[in-house]
């Protein structure tokens, strides 16, 4: 077991280089007695698509809240930009330049659909009205919610309410998103729906993208790197065509599960 | 140590009641949230204020007419029912029972939307949470609780004179007047003063209970019931203790 982990294809360097945005040095978080993340470190380049995989239970959400602050981490740093944004004060630039899609949608059950795209938009008030309410109409429309956007959150269903937590995410145009599994629950169209949001918003805006997702073959397609948590470390990071080239069953297991189901029931 | 524990809490209190005052405009929107705000504390504690004020009125004119007979003082009535409510019964009961129903529903409001991590999600947009949802309910409180306190004392009396007067027979002209020489405007102050207080106190320990519910060591649905059962009688044991200290100060 121990000698797969140490397995690493590309252990990442310690310093970033200036073309990372975001960097994650040897973090640390545990539960009470419980460690969750033991030692992750990863770099996340400018414009990219970060996909994090890993089993259910790793502590992939509990990795992304790490980031932005709304969990303290035991040890380990976090740089944004190269600066240090460990503490409150220090972490405002990358809460302004951030947008998280939270694994549960954490949508605002008291408010419409509408008012859901319009109160990240406000927050900012760099719009006026007229144009935050066309900006939050036209994204709904890309996630055909358009005909929901007078109706509350509690009266969608679980995929429509995935696509209006991305879309939220996605109205401010922000330069970092951090999605959590933001196609868990959605049909196939759907799931490749929102992929392909994704990547098209990403190219016309260039944000930075870290996608917690359990689509593999998708984010190998999507994703210009991948990092592959277990057990509470980076097992894999570097690009989708050398996580594909792995033979180790430990990924090609992860990798390839349709082959692997078909196998076993053979 | 109980004793500073308690200071902490009450200081952690205040930070965060100035914290949701101070960052009130967080988010745009803010008439609209007072509006709401307004109807939620206001319009709907409306009836049940309305039905106690009634109750305690009819209750404290037939215990009055009863007892103050027995010292040949039935012509006391319009006093005993209008200084009774003024000065303590109104201020209390209105405060106890808006923090049963709009204090109950704040906390269990905000103990959901930190279990579901919307409390979250609003910070990390940038908006103060605090200022958001919570300011604008410390707000419409201080103009709240004192104008429910008020129609409870109003109604209360009304009762008073109903089972004094129309049911007992008693001189409802003398009635009225002595209620108008009974209050001064020293008693109506007390009044004012005291909602305004209990109002604060409620609201600002409800939600405190509700946005903080995550801190007690229960997560989800538990989360919220603590928080909720935590806010009611907080507030309602505060409300007692500031009733006193207040009467104390100010008679
Ligand atoms: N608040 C918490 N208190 C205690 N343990 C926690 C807490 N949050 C997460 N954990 C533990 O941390 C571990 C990682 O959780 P996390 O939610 O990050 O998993 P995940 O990788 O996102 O899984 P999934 O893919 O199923 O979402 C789990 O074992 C979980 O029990
Ligand atoms: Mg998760």
């Amino acid at each position: 077991m121990n000698a797969m982990v140490s397995d690493k294809i590309t252990t990442p360097d310690p310093i970033p280089a200036p073309e990372e945005l975001l960097s994650v040095q040897g973090l640390k978080k545990s539960f009470g007695t419980k460690q969750v993340l033991q030692d992750v470190s990863f770099h996340v380049p400018h414009g990219g698509i970060v996909a994090i995989l890993g089993r259910s239970g790793t502590g992939k959400s509990v990795l992304l809240r790490c980031i932005v602050g709304l969990l303290p981490y035991d040890e380990g740093q976090i740089l944004f930009r190269g600066k240090n944004v460990d503490t409150p004060p220090f972490r405002a630039p990358l809460l302004k330049a951030c947008s998280y899609v939270f694994q549960h949608n954490a949508l605002f059950d008291s408010s419409t659909v509408l008012e859901n795209m319009l109160i990240p938009l406000r927050a900012r008030g760099e719009l006026s009205e007229s144009a935050q309410f066309q900006k939050a109409k036209d994204l709904l429309g890309r996630m055909e919610l358009e005909d929901a956007s007078n109706r509350f959150p509690a009266e969608l269903s679980g995929g429509m309410q995935k696509r209006l937590a991305v879309a939220r995410a996605l109205v401010t145009d922000p330069e970092v998103v951090l999605f959590d599994e933001p196609t868990a629950g959605l049909d196939p169209i759907r799931r490749n729906a929102v992929f392909e949001m994704i990547v098209k918003l990403q190219r016309e805006s260039r944000f930075t993208a870290l996608v917690v997702t359990h689509d593999v073959q998708e984010a190998l397609i999507v994703s210009s790197r991948i990092v592959w948590l277990d057990a509470g470390c980076v097992a894999f990071s570097g690009t989708p065509s050398a996580f594909e080239a792995q033979e180790d069953p430990k990924f090609s297991l992860f990798r390839d599960n349709l082959q692997a189901l078909k196998q076993s029931l053979r | 140590m109980w004793f500073i524990n308690a200071l902490s809490k009450a200081g952690s209190l205040s930070c965060f009641s100035v914290l949701a005052l101070f960052h009130i405009r967080s988010g745009g929107t803010l008439p609209a949230r007072l509006i709401r705000t307004t109807y939620e504390l206001g319009i709907r504690c409306l009836p049940v204020i309305s039905i106690v004020a009634l109750f305690s009125g009819l209750v404290l004119g037939l215990q009055g007419h009863y007892v103050l007979a027995r010292f040949g003082a039935s012509g006391m009535l319009g006093t005993l029912v209008s200084l009774s409510l003024c000065r303590e019964l109104a201020p209390v009961l209105a405060a106890v029972m808006m923090a049963g129903q709009a204090g109950t529903a704040l906390a269990a409001e905000l103990g959901i939307q930190r279990s579901t991590e919307q409390i979250d999600a609003l910070e990390l947009m940038g908006i103060s949470a605090e200022g958001y949802l919570v300011g604008p309910r410390l707000l419409v409180a201080c103009f709240v609780f004192p104008v429910l306190t008020a129609l409870f004392t109003i109604v209360g009396i009304t009762g008073g004179w109903l089972s004094g007067c129309v049911l007992l027979n008693q001189d409802g002209h003398s009635y009225w007047s002595a209620v108008r020489l009974a209050i001064h405007s020293k008693d109506i102050n007390e009044c004012l003063t005291k909602a305004l207080a209990f109002g604060l106190l409620t609201v600002a320990l409800c939600a405190f209970q509700g946005f903080n519910a995550h801190l007690h060591g229960e997560a989800g649905a538990r989360s919220v019931s603590v928080a909720t059962v935590r806010g009611v009688v907080l507030s309602s044991i505060a409300i007692l203790v500031a009733d006193y200290l207040i009467t104390a100060l100010l008679v």
